[in-house]
């Protein structure tokens, strides 16, 4: 920077050392600006803002004193665009010509600062606009804004220079070029390194809040103090005080006593509920050493009894009563289903309900073992009646239960929940009507466990329990439909559609028969869900129970409200037996341990077990079983294992009940023989006796 | 002469019964009640013969413990009627002549 030029006049000369074109353009225009409003834009400068101190100059000590002529002489400079600092004689080498050759070009540029500014030109276009938009205000305002800005322009600069602390001469020259305040200064600083700089932080906006709170309550009191009335307080006071130390002397003898006997009870009582938890094993296994006393004879019984009356009768037996299971809270209510655990052979679930559609009430299912008769191993109550169980084979802990009011659910035995694990909704398509049975199936390919039930409202429906819900499938409709495929017959029987009963086949999967209000036998398959592969006419009223033989797989036994019991063989229409007992039927099932042998009960409170291989026409046994001929005999299962058989009542009831050896006898004769081929055996001896009915009945037909 | 005597032997027995703190109306709670009685029975203990001055401790003494503004009177006849604040209001008897009663308001 050349020292002689004064400070006004550098400005006007911008760059001087390069040719920068850029900046000095802006300055010229920045600088005129300046120079009109030199006035008026120290004192706007100042105004605009108070806050920042102003800047101040500083002077080179061998800066050269001018007086004021020599400051307004004029200094002619001429400008050249040469770069002194760029090289002149760069030389390279020329492929072409294979020589070092000079290079004319020089570059001339040189570029030591580079700003954009936020300037305009007044003259411009842009320039125009702006005056033309802010002309409304007076006519000093476009001055104004425009030193405004400048000083804006010179506050960033100086940012950007605060980065860099290396700052060139030129650079610090040029961030020189302050407003006209500079002029009058007042402190000196150093111009390299000092900067002053302001800031104004946020304000806390204030805002105001009011709430009133309600004032606390408040009442008034009144009263008198003298002399008597104070004498008269403690008069009565003292007079009470008497009383009651009076009443604490005749007290304390009795209240002793009491407390003692209270802190006895206290005591017992803790401890009680305190072991309880940890005793019940111990009071399970005394309670079944007790019941095993007091009902000594009855297990003997059960275990050694063998009537030997038998062998005087020609075929004959009898059913000796074992125990009888009761419980207080489910005596009013009919025992609708009895199901054998298929583990514990000894353990038997009971359902609780009422097949009385006036007297609908709540429902209870129990599970007894014969090791207790006298409680219930379990106890589950529900709002519902319950119409049906069943013990799942694999898992024996799981019992699916139907209820009256369409429901199914499944309780888990493992869990003491009070309430089933899982139950249906009306959500999750329930019955509309109620299920008449339930059965649990193999799990499915999913190893889902699913189990069937069938409804009066004429769905069968496939549960299958996925994640914790129950999902629900109708695998058929009992609708009109399916019925008027009979043709003329169907005009009758446009409402049917209530299933009461159904059993899977043993072995064909698939396979089912469907036993309906009407007395229609339906043979379904699990992959039909409108057609019906077979309609049997089996009966006038109710089928109350249908059932495959556990042996031959073609001979299914049905039983109903007419009074009879039949025996089918599913390829043939007709029945092959008929047995009418006089009646309504409730039950029937057949023994775990001959094809021929099966037992129905019926409403008159008697048993009938038939051994179709000696008597085809008439019960080898026929025995009223419980003690009033008012109570009417609702389900009979066999024991698996033993030779028993458990026996529900109306009245809440189960009997369980032994059969005689005349009526689980395999002939002697073939004992030592043939024993071991059984399930053969009991195929063939059914098969002889169907073949003896089947030839008569299909010789006519033919 | 005798009745005399019966009649100072009564006095005496008189002082000595009724010289239990006998809580005649509150509506205070258990505790409050309990520190509140204690108080003005010290109070008055302390100052037997200047009720104006077992009042000023009550009255500073039930400020500072349970928040102003606190209203005592003492006394060995006088009827009043006040205002005061639910739950913060005893009347009770001392000493077989003395009144106090004490109760929030403020």
């Amino acid at each position: 920077m050349p020292p002689k030029v004064p400070y006004k006049s550098q400005k006007s000369q911008g760059g001087q050392i390069g040719p920068a074109v850029k900046p000095v353009q802006s300055r010229t225009a920045k600088s005129i600006s300046k120079k009109r409003d030199e006035d008026a834009s120290t004192e706007v400068g100042e105004g605009a803002d108070e806050w920042t101190p102003s800047k101040t100059l500083l002077k080179p000590p061998d800066q050269l004193e001018l007086t004021e002529a020599e400051l307004k002489e004029e200094v002619t400079r001429i400008l050249t665009a040469n770069n002194p600092h760029a090289p002149q004689n760069i030389v390279r080498y020329s492929f072409r010509e294979r020589a070092y050759k000079p290079i004319s070009y020089v570059d001339q540029l040189a570029i030591h600062f580079s700003l954009d500014g936020n300037l305009l030109l007044r003259d411009s276009d842009e320039g125009r606009r702006q005056s033309a938009r802010v002309c409304l205000e007076p006519e000093l305002a476009p001055v104004e804004s425009t030193v405004i800005e400048v000083e804006e322009a010179e506050v960033k600069e100086e940012g950007s220079k605060e980065d860099i602390p290396a700052v060139s001469t030129e650079e610090a020259a040029e961030g020189e070029e302050p407003p006209p305040p500079l002029l009058k200064e007042q402190k000196l600083t150093n111009q390299f390194n000092f900067c002053e700089r302001a800031s104004q932080t946020l304000n806390n906006p204030v805002r105001e809040r009011e709430c009133q709170m309600e004032p606390p309550p408040r009442a008034t009191f009144s009263a008198t103090a003298n002399q008597w009335e104070i004498y008269d307080a403690y008069v009565v006071e003292l007079q009470k005080l008497e009383k009651s130390k009076e009443k604490e002397k005749q007290k304390p003898q009795v209240s002793k006593k009491e407390d003692k006997q209270r802190g006895r009870k206290l005591t017992s009582l803790e401890s009680q509920s305190d072991d309880v938890s940890k005793v019940t094993k111990a009071a399970k296994i005394v309670e079944r050493m007790v019941n095993q006393n007091t009902f000594d004879d009855i297990a003997q019984d059960f275990k050694y009894f063998e009537d030997p009356a038998d062998e005087y009768r020609d075929q004959e037996g009898t059913l000796l009563p074992l125990w009888k299971f009761q419980y207080d809270k489910a005596k009013r209510l009919a025992v609708t289903a009895i199901c054998w655990n298929p583990k514990y052979k000894d353990l038997f679930a009971v359902g609780h309900g009422s097949y009385d559609f006036m007297k609908q009430s709540r429902g209870m299912l129990l599970l007894y073992t014969m090791k207790n008769p006298t409680f219930p191993e379990y106890i589950f109550s529900s709002e519902s009646g319950i119409m049906c169980l069943d013990i799942h084979n694999d898992h024996p802990y799981l019992l699916v239960v139907g209820f009256y009011d369409g429901n199914v659910a499944i309780y888990n035995l493992k869990k003491s929940h009070s309430q089933p694990g899982y139950k249906s909704s009306a959500k999750s398509g329930k019955h509309t009507d109620p299920v008449w049975q339930v059965k649990w199936q193999k799990d499915d390919l999913d190893n889902n466990l699913n189990f069937f039930s069938i409804s009066s409202d004429g769905r069968i429906v496939s549960w299958t329990l996925v994640k914790n819900e129950l999902v629900h499938s109708d695998v058929i409709k009992l609708s009109v439909e399916g019925t008027t495929m009979e043709g003329p017959e169907g005009l009758q029987l446009q409402t049917i559609g209530c299933g009461t009963s159904f059993d899977f086949h043993k072995k064909i999967d698939y396979l089912f028969l469907v036993g309906t209000e009407e007395g229609k036998i339906y043979k379904c398959s699990k992959s039909y869900s409108s057609q019906f592969l077979d309609i049997f006419d089996a009966h006038h009223m109710a089928v109350d129970a249908v059932s495959w033989n556990p042996y031959h797989m073609k001979v299914f036994i049905s039983c109903s409200s007419d009074w009879t019991v039949k025996i089918w063989d599913h390829t043939i229409k007709t029945p092959m037996f008929v047995f009418d007992l006089n009646s309504a039927v409730g039950d029937v099932a057949w023994a775990p341990y001959s094809s021929t042998i099966f037992a129905a009960v019926t409403t008159d409170g008697k048993a009938h077990v038939f051994d179709l291989s000696i008597n085809k026409y008439e019960a080898i046994c026929n025995q009223p079983v419980v003690a009033k001929k008012k109570n009417k005999i609702t389900h009979i299962q066999f024991n698996p294992i033993y030779p028993i058989i458990i026996i529900g009542d109306d009245r809440g009831h189960v009997t369980c009940l032994k059969l005689s050896p005349n009526l689980r006898k395999m002939p002697k004769e073939k004992k030592g023989q043939e024993i071991q081929k059984g399930p053969e055996v009991e195929i063939a001896k059914l098969d002889k006796l169907l073949n003896l009915v089947r030839e008569p009945a299909n010789k006519p037909a033919k | 002469m005798a009745d005399t005597g019966e009649g100072k032997k009564e006095e005496a027995d008189y002082k000595r019964l009724h010289s239990f703190p006998l809580i005649r109306h509150t509506d205070m709670p258990e505790e409050m009640r309990v520190e509140a009685m204690e108080l003005c029975v010290t109070a008055c203990e302390k100052y037997a013969t200047n009720n104006e001055s077992a009042a000023k401790m009550i009255k500073e003494t039930m400020d500072k413990k349970f928040g102003s503004s606190w209203h005592v009177v003492i006394g060995e006849g006088f009827g009043f009627e006040i205002t005061h604040e639910v739950k913060n209001l005893l009347y009770m008897f001392f000493g077989g002549s003395l009144a106090v009663c004490v109760w929030k308001c403020s």
